[in-house]
């Protein structure tokens, strides 16, 4: 039990003193989350908004199916994203396995359904005259995307924020595809999920504490942001 | 609105790129080790840094179980292996999947359980102690993980006679690491079986005084060798089998074996080295 409160203060301590394992591993998890968001929003919006504006046949199965990935858990995201990484996979040759950028793969394919299934609602429930008001001034496609977009900002913070919490948390791919590998693939979440396995909770208990501080770091500037585009 | 937007999403693009381009390390390899070598701090905290030192080459390691670490590098995704299962080894040298098995290091597999002894296998030799727990049915717990601690265990109930006593309620197959394994031992008041390292890991843990003590040690039948062993370029043209040769060589060289056998916890020696000159 008095892991418990030790890892509170360790928390702090960990922080203040600059341990340079911990701030490698906070370093590393904002690296890979960054590049994982990144993608997820640049591919998952355009294609939510195209998912939730257009009116098609098989509408109604393609977005059960996206819900459904929702449900993907991780560990099989990163076998999946190993076999094909791996050197006797199809993509072995880019070699990266064990780097971050793989975890990246593995991240965004767990962010994409959250991203894409909140796009489409977003966008399903904005108002209804926004399509044909853009129509009548002439929008181009791309301007009829960024305006939507705009429109539907509050709902695709919370989306975006909804896919952060999931990257960042994740064990799963980052274990299997980033491998754990001290200063180069350790995130948070591993180094906690290595350190309870070494017996030392009150570090897991202290790590844990450093990734809420980060998230809510994260979320304090996305409020900022919140703020600005009222 | 829309520019500044576009700016953003340019700005992360590039960031991302930039970021995510792998860094040209000066000279790396990817070696796979077993969780309980790489528990012990062997590898962070002498290891790693020493070759680093001697040689300039970084190891960039991934602690799995032996099992696995035989699969990666079969799938060659590592450039050597640092294992503890000779019979799994030799099949993958056999299969020409690994080559230049090299000893290094051993120490023994203990039997531990709680202070009490409620099956009374103290002293007891090893044959009799894995019946004596089975009869009694207490609590054991097993990796369950294909490992190479997992495997000796396995070993151990084939030689006692018995089959590995997969469905009984009182044998506890975790699949997990050893520390975890030992914990649920403890918790549930149970036996397990341990390398040495991993125990004084686990009692330096507990600050000298863990719940669980050693209760069987000593035989040959315990006796736990590690190796290592390069990933064969033949059969994996993308392996560093320079640096892998040089890390093997290195691991057997009269200083590093010293150093080796110099490295304790508790003031306990944790490997005893035994490279053949």
């Amino acid at each position: 039990m008095d892991f418990l409160l030790h890892g509170f203060f360790q928390a702090f301590h960990l922080l203040w003193t600059g341990d340079p394992e911990t701030y490698s591993a906070i370093w590393t998890t904002v690296l890979v989350s960054t590049m994982s968001m990144a993608a997820s929003l640049l591919i998952g919006i355009p294609l939510g908004f195209s998912l939730g504006i257009n009116d098609f046949k098989g509408k109604k199965i393609l977005r059960t199916l996206v819900d459904t990935l929702l449900s993907f858990p991780t560990v099989v995201i990163g076998l999946l994203v190993y076999a094909f990484l791996s050197r006797q996979g199809p993509l072995g040759d880019f070699g990266i396995l064990f780097t971050l950028p793989g975890v990246a793969v593995g991240q965004t394919i767990l962010g994409l359904p959250i991203i894409i299934a909140l796009t489409a609602t977003a966008v399903e429930t904005l108002d209804k005259r926004l399509k044909p008001t853009l129509t009548t001034l002439g929008a181009t496609p791309r301007q009829m995307l960024f305006t939507t977009i705009l429109e539907a900002r509050h709902s695709l913070m919370l989306a975006a924020m909804a896919a952060y919490g999931r990257i960042v948390s994740e064990v799963g791919i980052s274990m299997m595809v980033g491998g754990n590998i001290k200063w180069h693939t350790r995130t948070i979440t591993t180094a906690i999920a290595l350190e309870t396995g070494k017996g030392e909770f009150s570090v897991g208990i202290a790590l844990g504490i450093v990734l809420m501080v980060v998230a809510l770091g994260v979320n304090m500037c996305v409020s900022g942001l919140r703020k600005r585009a009222r | 609105m829309e520019e500044a937007l576009k700016k953003l999403l340019y700005a992360i693009a590039a960031l991302t790129l930039m970021l995510g381009t792998p860094a040209y390390a000066a000279k790396t390899m990817i070696l796979a080790t077993t969780t309980s070598t790489a528990n012990t701090g062997l590898l962070d905290e002498l290891i790693v840094p020493q070759f680093a030192k001697d040689t300039g080459i970084e190891i960039k390691f991934i602690a799995v179980g032996t099992g696995k670490a035989l699969k990666m590098a079969e799938n060659c995704d590592v450039d050597a292996v640092l294992v503890h299962a000779p019979a799994a080894e030799q099949k993958y040298v056999d299969a020409g999947v690994l080559i230049d098995r090299t000893q290094l290091m051993y120490n023994d597999f203990v039997i531990i359980g709680p202070a009490s002894d409620p099956a009374r296998i103290k002293g007891k030799k090893v044959v009799e102690a894995m019946k004596t727990i089975a009869a009694a049915k207490s609590v054991f717990t097993s990796r369950g993980d294909n490992s190479g601690t997992n495997k000796k265990e396995i070993s151990l109930w084939n030689v006692s006679g018995m089959a590995v006593p997969d469905k009984e309620q009182w044998y506890v197959q975790t699949g997990q690491n050893m520390i975890s394994t030992i914990n649920i031992a403890a918790e549930k008041g149970g036996y397990t079986m341990t390398d040495r390292g991993t125990y004084i890991k686990y009692e330096a843990n507990h600050k000298g005084n863990a719940p669980l003590k050693i209760l069987v040690e000593g035989e040959k039948v315990l006796f736990n060798q590690y190796s290592a062993l390069a990933v064969n370029p033949e059969k994996c043209p993308s392996v560093k089998y320079d640096l892998a040769t040089r890390f093997i060589k290195w691991m057997a060289s009269p200083k590093t074996q010293e150093a080796i056998g110099k490295f304790k916890l508790l003031g306990k020696v944790l490997f005893t080295p035994n490279a053949t000159q």
